[in-house]
């Protein structure tokens, strides 16, 4: 009885979490321009998708603001996190705090900061006849902002993990400092840095408040394109894109939860 | 301490077609101190699961007290468990936590004072009533877990490798702590360890079992000094186990010697395991320029030759100061002999061996494939 | 050794002062002054129009109810999650999580599609002779959004504590005596309580600031908090007002971490999969 119930349970949540994303993949495939009624199958809306310059130039600036966002804050995390492992532990808690803040804070309080933080530099800067301009590199430096705590967060309980002793072993056996972290800190810590990155990248994807305030007009990543699409009316080309995003995100948790079932079985 | 308390009839017990216990029968006394001694794997933590209600055999019964209790939840038994890794509520002070039962059983406050002050002082923590479990060490965490559990006054106190998380010096200490409150509580106590010494130390029964079967079921000293066959030998203490051929009553030959011992009934050229204690094993240096024919030699040979005429030669291989003793291997007709002494004999040393008839141990082979968990040539 | 590692956090402590400290600062100090850059609490008072009071108190109540509602939602599945076999969990449990991955605009998006006038629920409604229902563009609608774009975001970190139970304490209890109800209410329950309160703060903060759900579940019809500060930016720019704004909704969110900081433990955990 009581399994019976939990299966129910189950199920209700499931069909409540994908019935929604169903319809959406649904609807991308349905030849005909009003939600209303079915029309049949058809694959134009992805043809019309792939046309339409303005999404394309979107999902460009998309993949290359998450790649970069995703590379620039591993990087740094990667940094951070070494730094942090040999840091007294109070010292660390306190900053370990500061690079909770974006993840704890409000996105929209994040995304206002950011964007009062551009203007004010480019207020600053056009003393000097120069100025911030709201696009790609604002966007950039948001994204990584706000992926930097989960590339951390990432790296730092692998960093903990690894035998303090294998480091110094390596260096008694004459391995230079670079040398004996890559050949044996590194391999250790890959599995944390590339969940890191993919988290990072993930996210980046997916970030619409961030984009939305640190852009400026005339730069788009999808999820601004979908939401200015959305406010003027639903076209059926943006189902196509949620269909195309929503497989694209399931690949990568795939990828992403095969790496983590590969690091168990070990 | 003669009436059955417990009683295991026929228990069987298997997790994803893996038989982990097959028809296990097992009897414990009212006051007892019984031990189950086995490596990880043998069924013992699941024997003990069964008693208190965590798992439920497939086929046979359990009978506590003369009542059939198999099917009976847990909180309904009148055992309780003191967990591997204590298992204490983190969330509750120390006074919460031995509370706990006799809050859910409803007792009276002022009753429940009173049980937290007595259980503390008989595992000597008092004045911890209001720290919480992680501030203590393991042995303190681990008698915590044994005060929460006795002011229940269970019949039984069922513990699951208790010490296991606790280094050597604790680990004794707390030994001796659980002989003493097992005296002071008068209750059966049901231990499982795969540490022999523990075992030795604490139990006045021990039951050794292996691959889901019991092994032997004895005082600590039959098993350790009449192991009932080659697997409990090896398992219980270090020896030396090899084959030999029982010849007659009282005669065993083994590397081609012939050897008196005590035990008779074998039949005649009969194959046996023979197992020697390595402090049973009597060494006699042999000076490097004597040979057999020389009268140090044959003196040397008189003597030993007293007690028992089998006797053979060999050469230290290899020494160990262990504190109370030197640990020797002999080599000697291919065998390497583990040999216990507190006489030292270096590296090299040609040695004559003896050992006193009523030291050898003849062991039936075992009588499956099955049971023979540790192969004889393997030691 | 030690000075070279430290010198390897400079460029994320830079970055951290340069991109999350100061901008924050901005937010203080904009709020707090007018166009001449002189002092004032104005813009804070600007929080205390009847329209945003509204909004405010409205952003209030919905967030509140989407976080209990969640809460009363995820708790007994990660119960169930937990209790199944090892094999089966990962996928299962991925299989509620992943919707957390997804674009929040997308699945708004789609329960826009799902709620309209003539959206697929009422066309099935119509379709059984039942009377359609007018949810779109009503607070009920923004609260549904919320409850489903968040509820992963509880489901996760209660799970996380669930699955850190040893399952001998849990033992236990039984064997002191508990039977299965109180066995949770006294132990495994209060065990889970920082997973419960990092989930509360987890679902809490975003649906109290969310501009994008009531965007497209609400039409220009319903406002939130984070409508009213978005526009103060974006349509309006008014910074002084729109930080003063903030400066509010902060506080609101300072004391859900402080209470999440009094639970410490599981921040990290909460969040990355």
């Amino acid at each position: 009885m009581k399994k019976v119930l939990s299966r129910i349970y189950l199920a209700f949540i499931f069909i409540l979490l994908y019935a929604p994303i169903a319809v959406l993949i649904l609807f991308s495939f349905n030849n005909s321009r009003t939600r209303a009624k079915w029309g049949g199958f058809t694959l134009k809306w992805y043809v019309e998708m792939f046309q339409n310059e303005s999404i394309m130039s979107a999902l460009r600036n998309t993949l290359l603001v998450a790649v970069l966002s995703a590379l620039i804050a591993t990087l740094l995390g990667l940094m951070a996190a070494v730094s942090l492992n040999s840091m007294k532990r109070r010292r660390r808690t306190v900053i370990l705090s500061a690079i909770n803040i974006p993840m704890l804070n409000a996105e929209i309080v994040t995304g206002i900061s950011l964007m009062l933080i551009f203007i004010g530099l480019g207020q600053f800067l056009s003393r000097w006849g120069y100025g911030v301009e709201f696009g790609f590199g604002t966007v950039l430096i948001g994204h990584v902002t706000f992926n930097l705590p989960y590339t951390v967060l990432s790296i730092m309980p692998k960093l903990r993990q690894v035998n303090v002793s294998t480091y110094e072993a390596a260096m008694d056996l004459g391995a230079t400092r670079m040398l004996a972290f890559r050949k044996v800190v590194l391999p250790d810590i890959m599995s944390g840095i590339l969940s890191g990155f993919m988290l990072a990248f993930t996210l980046s994807l997916d970030d619409f408040v961030i984009t939305h305030f640190t852009k400026g007009p005339g730069f788009d990543t999808l999820s601004t394109k979908i939401y200015t699409e959305v406010r003027k009316g639903i076209k059926p080309e943006m189902y196509a894109l949620s269909t195309l995003l929503f497989v694209s995100v399931l690949v990568l948790l795939i990828i992403f939860g095969r790496g983590k079932g590969k690091e168990t079985a070990k | 301490m003669s009436t059955k308390l417990i009683d295991l009839q026929h228990i069987t017990k298997s997790f994803d077609g893996q038989m982990v216990l097959d028809d296990l029968n097992l009897y414990i006394r009212e006051n007892e101190f019984l031990t189950l001694l086995g490596p990880s794997g043998c069924g013992k933590t699941t024997t003990l699961r069964i008693l208190g209600g965590f798992e439920t055999p497939d086929a046979g019964r359990v009978i506590f007290d003369g009542e059939d209790i198999t099917g009976l939840a847990p909180n309904k038994r009148q055992l309780n468990t003191v967990f591997q890794k204590y298992a204490l509520f983190t969330h509750m002070t120390i006074a919460e936590n031995i509370a706990f039962g006799l809050r859910i059983r409803k007792k009276p406050e002022s009753y429940i004072k009173d049980k937290i002050s007595y259980a503390l002082k008989l595992v000597n923590l008092d004045g911890y009533e209001n720290r919480m479990p992680d501030s203590l060490s393991g042995g303190q965490q681990q008698r915590i877990a044994i005060a929460r559990a006795i002011v229940n006054e269970p019949k039984v106190l069922l513990l699951d490798e208790p010490l296991g998380a606790l280094d050597l010096k604790l680990r004794q200490d707390m030994q001796y702590e659980l002989i003493r409150l097992k005296n002071e509580l008068g209750i059966t106590f049901i231990y499982v360890t795969h540490d022999q010494e523990e075992a030795l130390t604490m139990s006045d029964t021990i039951v050794v079992m292996n691959q889901g079967y019991i092994q032997q079921i004895g005082t600590p000293e039959d098993i350790y000094n009449e192991p009932e066959n080659a697997f409990v030998a090896d398992f219980i203490g270090d020896s030396n186990i090899l084959n030999g051929i029982m010849l007659q009553d009282k005669l065993v030959s083994m590397q081609g010697v012939k050897f008196a011992c005590v035990d008779t009934g074998f039949g005649i050229n009969k194959p046996v395991d023979v197992v020697i204690r390595p402090e049973d094993l009597e060494l006699t240096a042999i000076p490097e320029h004597a040979d057999e024919s020389s009268e140090e030699y044959q003196r040397a040979v008189r003597r030993i030759t007293k007690f028992n005429p089998g006797f053979m030669t060999g050469t230290v291989s290899h020494l160990i100061f262990k504190g109370v003793h030197y640990e020797m291997e002999v080599q000697s007709g291919g065998f390497e002999w583990l040999v216990h002494s507190t006489r030292m004999f270096p590296v090299g040393t040609k040695v004559l061996m003896s050992v006193d008839p009523f030291n050898i141990q003849i062991m039936n082979k075992p009588a499956s494939e099955d049971e023979e968990a540790v192969g004889v040539e393997d030691i | 050794m030690k000075r070279r590692n430290l010198a390897l956090s400079g460029p994320y402590l830079v970055w951290t002062a340069a991109f999350i400290i100061i901008p924050l600062l901005m937010i203080v100090y904009y709020g707090l002054t007018d166009s001449t850059g002189a002092f004032t609490w104005s813009n804070i008072a600007q929080m205390g129009t009847p329209e945003r009071m509204k909004a405010l108190v409205l952003s209030l109540i919905l967030s509140l109810i989407a976080t209990a509602i969640c809460l009363i939602m995820a708790y007994p599945l990660a119960l169930i999650l937990s209790h199944m076999k090892a094999g089966a969990t990962g996928f299962i449990v991925t299989i509620f999580i992943i919707p957390m991955w997804m674009n929040s605009l997308l699945r708004i998006l789609a329960w826009q599609t799902l709620l309209e006038r003539n959206g697929v629920i009422n066309q099935i409604l119509t379709f059984l002779h039942l009377p359609k229902l007018y949810l779109i563009n009503t607070p009920y609608a923004i609260a549904l959004g919320m409850i489903y774009d968040f509820l992963p975001f509880m489901l996760l970190p209660i799970y996380n504590a669930l699955e850190k139970i040893d399952q001998n304490v849990v033992n236990a209890a039984y064997d002191l005596g508990a039977n299965r109800f109180q066995t949770f209410w006294k132990v495994i329950f209060p065990l889970t309580i920082p997973g419960v309160i990092s989930g509360i703060t987890m679902v809490f903060v975003p649906a109290l600031t969310t501009f994008v759900i009531s965007d497209f579940l609400g039409g220009s019809k319903v406002l939130l908090i984070g409508n009213v500060i978005e526009r103060q930016f974006t349509q309006v720019g008014d910074w002084n007002v729109g930080s003063g704004l903030s400066l509010v909704l902060m506080v609101f969110i300072l004391i859900s971490m402080a209470v999440m900081q009094h639970y410490d433990k599981g921040i990290g955990e909460g969040v990355v999969l």
